[in-house]
C-alpha cells in the first residue's frame, strides 16, 4: 500500500473532530496503545537496513564532573534569543524568546525576552536602594538585604512587551518565525515582596491615586501606575525562576504588575513616588500610546489582552512527511485564566477544542496541545483563546478593522509599539514547509 | 495580600518597635526630603516638581549645537536619533510621533531631557540648561515665541497641540 493511502485508511479509523485531520484532544488518553499503534504507522515501519544497536563512546567512559553552575548541552547552542541591536547602537535593544525551540510554560532565564532602552546597568546589589516617598506618611529606603527579610510570595506570570506581535499590523504577512512575531513575551515564576506590604509601612496619604515608578538605568525610565494596581497584585520581584533576577530583567529588583504592559514592570527599580495624578512620562504619553486610524491615540493601555499562538509547528519547523503531529502553543491573558483554546487546521472553517495543560494559572502562560494527523495536503493552522473574563481573541480581520494596518510592510524589527492580539495563521504546503499567512 | 493576615509577625516585631507604622518587619530607613532630592526628578503636568531657574531659546540653541545635534541633527531635524523638531500629521497608525504632533504635555520635554539626556552623559545638564533646551525645542516647533523664557511658571502653561488627542484605554483600571 502506498504511504499516502495508508494514512488515509488510518485517518478513517480515528476520531476526527474538525476538518483536515484534527483529532479529539482526549484521543491519546482514551485509546492509549491502540491509538498509538494506529497513528505511528510511519515511525514504526520495518527497520530494514538499520544497524544493530551498540554502545556509543560516551557510554563507555565516565562522564564529566558536575560544574558549580550547569550550562546546557553543547548541542543546544542554536536555541538562543535573537537580538535587534547586537552592536549596542544608541537605541533600544530587543532580545526575543525562541518559542518554537522550547516547550512547556516557563521561559528559562537565559531565554526570557528583554528590552532595554539604553543598555543594561551593572548594579552593585549592596549599594542599590528602593525609595518610597511622595504622598506617604513617612518616606522609607529599603536595601536588598532588608527586603530579603520580608514575607515573600511567588507567582507565575507572563511579562509581555506592549508591542509584541505588532509586526502583524503589516498589510502583508511578514515571513518570519514565531520568535520574530511573538518573541517579546515570556513567563517565569517571580518571587518577591508584595508592594502592599511596603506601602503599609510607609503609610499612604489619602490624596495618593498613582505612583511613579523609576529605574536606576541611565534613562531613569519611569512609568505611572494606578495605586489600585499597586495594592492589588503588584510585587517588588527579587527572584526569577528561583534565582536572582537576570540583569536584563531588572537585577536586583523590578516592579512586577501581573498581566500589564511590559514597560510598566519597571526594571532596576529604585524609586516609587506616590502622587495624585500620572506624571505623563515619555514612555506613557509617547512610546506606548497607540495611534488609532482616526488619528486619536490610546493612552494607559495597561492590559495585555487575551492571546494565543501555535509554536509547534511554526515557520522553521517543517513537517517531515504525513502522519501524526502534536499541535501545541501558548495562550495567556492579562485578565486572568485562560478558559478555552480552540484550534483549526483548515483556516478557521472548522474548530476543535485543545487540551489545556494543568495547572492553568491566572495571568500566566497556558500550554495547549491537540493531536493532529496530517494527510500531506495544504493546511492552515490557527489557535483562538478565551479568558475567564469572557474575552475572545479576535480574528485578524476584526482586529485591523478597528485598529488599522501599516501602509507599508515594515521591517519585522521596526514595528510601531502597539498592542496586537489577533489570531496567527500558519500555512503548511504539500512539502511540509510552514509560512505565515493571513487567513 | 495584606500583612493583617500575619498576626504572628505583629507579635514578633510590633512589640519591640514603638515607632512601628504597621505590623510588618519595619526594616526601611526613614528619609528626609533633602536626602531624596537628587533622585526626586519626576515632573507632573501641572508643573509640580519643576526646579528653580530658567532658560531661553537662544541659550538653548548654543547647548543644542554642542550636546544634542550630533544625534538629533542640526537644529533638531533628526539624525541617528529621532527629530525633535517638526512632524507630519497623525494620519496613520505608524506615523512618526514627535513633540509637535503628538506629545500631550510640555513638562514631559523637560522631564525626559533632564532624566535621560544627553544619551552618553545623562543627568549632567544643569536645570538652567534643561530649561534652555526645552525652550529652544518648543520655539523651533513654534509652540512658544523666539524670546519666551521657560521656567517653573511658564513651562506648564504651554499648551501642546495634541493635548486632547488621547483616549484612556481602560478607564476602569484607574
Amino acid at each position: 500500500m502506498e504511504p499516502r493511502d495508508r494514512v488515509k485508511e488510518e485517518l478513517e479509523r480515528l476520531e476526527l473532530v474538525a476538518g483536515n485531520g484534527l483529532l479529539d484532544r482526549r484521543t491519546f488518553l482514551r485509546s492509549g496503545a491502540a491509538f498509538a499503534a494506529a497513528v505511528t504507522g510511519y515511525t514504526v515501519a520495518r527497520s530494514a537496513g538499520a544497524a544493530p544497536l551498540k554502545d556509543d563512546p560516551w557510554s563507555l567512559v565516565p562522564g564529566a564532573i558536575s560544574p558549580s553552575y550547569e550550562q546546557r548541552s553543547r548541542f543546544e547552542g542554536k536555541v538562543v534569543r535573537t537580538l535587534s541591536n547586537p552592536n549596542g547602537e544608541t537605541r533600544t535593544s530587543h532580545a526575543r524568546t525562541p518559542h518554537h525551540l522550547i516547550n512547556g510554560t516557563f521561559t528559562p532565564n537565559g531565554l526570557h525576552f528583554t528590552i532595554v532602552h539604553s543598555g543594561t546597568p551593572d548594579i552593585d546589589p549592596d549599594k542599590h536602594r528602593l525609595v518610597i516617598h511622595g504622598l506617604v506618611k513617612r518616606p522609607l529606603a529599603f536595601t536588598l538585604d532588608a527586603l530579603a527579610r520580608y514575607p515573600m510570595v511567588s507567582r507565575m506570570t507572563f511579562v509581555e512587551c506592549g508591542g509584541n506581535s505588532a509586526p502583524m499590523f503589516s498589510k502583508e504577512p511578514i515571513q518570519a518565525s514565531v520568535q520574530a512575531l511573538h518573541g517579546l513575551a515570556s513567563c517565569a515564576e517571580w518571587t518577591g515582596v508584595p508592594l502592599s506590604t511596603l506601602l503599609e509601612e510607609t503609610g499612604i496619604d489619602p490624596k495618593a491615586k498613582w505612583l511613579v515608578a523609576e529605574g536606576a538605568d541611565s534613562l531613569a525610565l519611569s512609568r505611572s501606575v494606578p495605586l489600585t494596581k499597586a495594592l492589588d497584585d503588584a510585587m517588588v520581584a527579587l527572584y526569577q525562576n528561583g534565582e536572582r533576577l537576570m540583569p536584563g530583567n531588572g537585577y536586583p529588583m523590578r516592579l512586577l504588575l501581573p498581566g500589564w504592559e511590559g514597560n510598566m514592570n519597571v526594571k532596576f527599580l529604585r524609586r516609587l513616588k506616590l502622587v495624585e495624578a500620572p506624571a505623563m512620562s515619555y514612555y506613557e504619553t509617547r512610546t506606548y500610546s497607540q495611534i488609532l486610524p482616526g488619528g486619536k491615540a490610546y493612552r494607559f493601555y495597561f492590559l495585555q489582552e487575551v492571546k494565543s499562538f501555535i509554536t509547534h509547528p511554526s515557520p522553521g519547523l517543517a513537517l517531515k512527511g504525513p502522519g501524526y503531529y502534536e499541535i501545541s502553543g501558548i495562550a495567556y491573558s492579562g485578565n486572568g485564566r485562560i478558559s478555552k483554546v480552540m484550534g483549526s487546521a483548515d483556516g478557521g472553517q472548522s474548530w476543535a477544542q485543545a487540551a489545556l495543560q494543568a495547572p492553568v494559572l491566572s495571568k500566566a502562560f497556558t500550554r495547549f496541545r491537540m493531536p493532529w494527523r496530517w494527510d500531506g495536503g495544504p493546511a492552515v493552522l490557527q489557535s483562538r483563546a478565551w479568558d475567564e473574563a469572557g474575552n475572545m481573541q479576535p480574528t485578524r480581520a476584526q482586529f485591523v478593522a478597528q485598529r488599522g494596518e501599516t501602509q507599508k510592510v515594515p521591517n519585522v524589527l521596526g514595528f510601531p509599539n502597539q498592542h496586537y492580539n489577533s489570531l496567527t495563521s500558519w500555512a503548511i504546503d504539500g512539502k511540509g514547509e510552514v509560512k505565515h499567512v493571513y487567513a | 495580600m495584606s500583612t493583617h493576615e500575619l498576626p504572628a509577625i505583629v507579635l514578633a516585631l510590633g512589640l519591640g518597635s514603638g515607632a512601628a507604622f504597621s505590623a510588618g518587619p519595619n526594616l526601611g530607613t526613614p528619609l528626609e526630603p533633602a536626602e531624596i532630592a537628587a533622585w526626586d526628578i519626576s515632573i507632573q503636568p501641572d508643573g509640580t516638581g519643576l526646579p528653580p531657574g530658567g532658560g531661553t531659546p537662544a541659550q538653548g540653541e548654543r547647548i543644542f549645537a554642542q550636546k544634542c545635534a550630533m544625534c538629533h541633527g542640526e537644529r533638531g531635524k533628526g539624525g541617528v536619533a529621532a527629530p525633535v523638531v517638526g512632524g507630519g500629521p497623525i494620519d496613520r497608525i505608524d506615523a512618526q510621533k514627535t513633540i509637535a504632533n503628538f506629545w500631550g504635555y510640555s513638562t514631559t520635554v523637560f522631564d525626559f531631557i533632564r532624566r535621560a539626556m544627553p544619551w552618553q552623559q545623562p543627568r549632567s545638564l544643569t536645570d538652567n540648561e534643561v530649561y534652555a533646551l526645552t525652550a529652544f525645542i518648543l520655539a523651533q516647533n513654534k509652540l512658544i515665541g523666539e524670546n519666551d523664557s521657560m521656567n517653573a511658571e511658564t513651562l506648564p502653561k504651554v499648551r501642546m497641540p495634541n493635548r486632547d488627542g488621547f483616549i484612556i484605554r481602560f478607564p476602569d483600571k484607574i
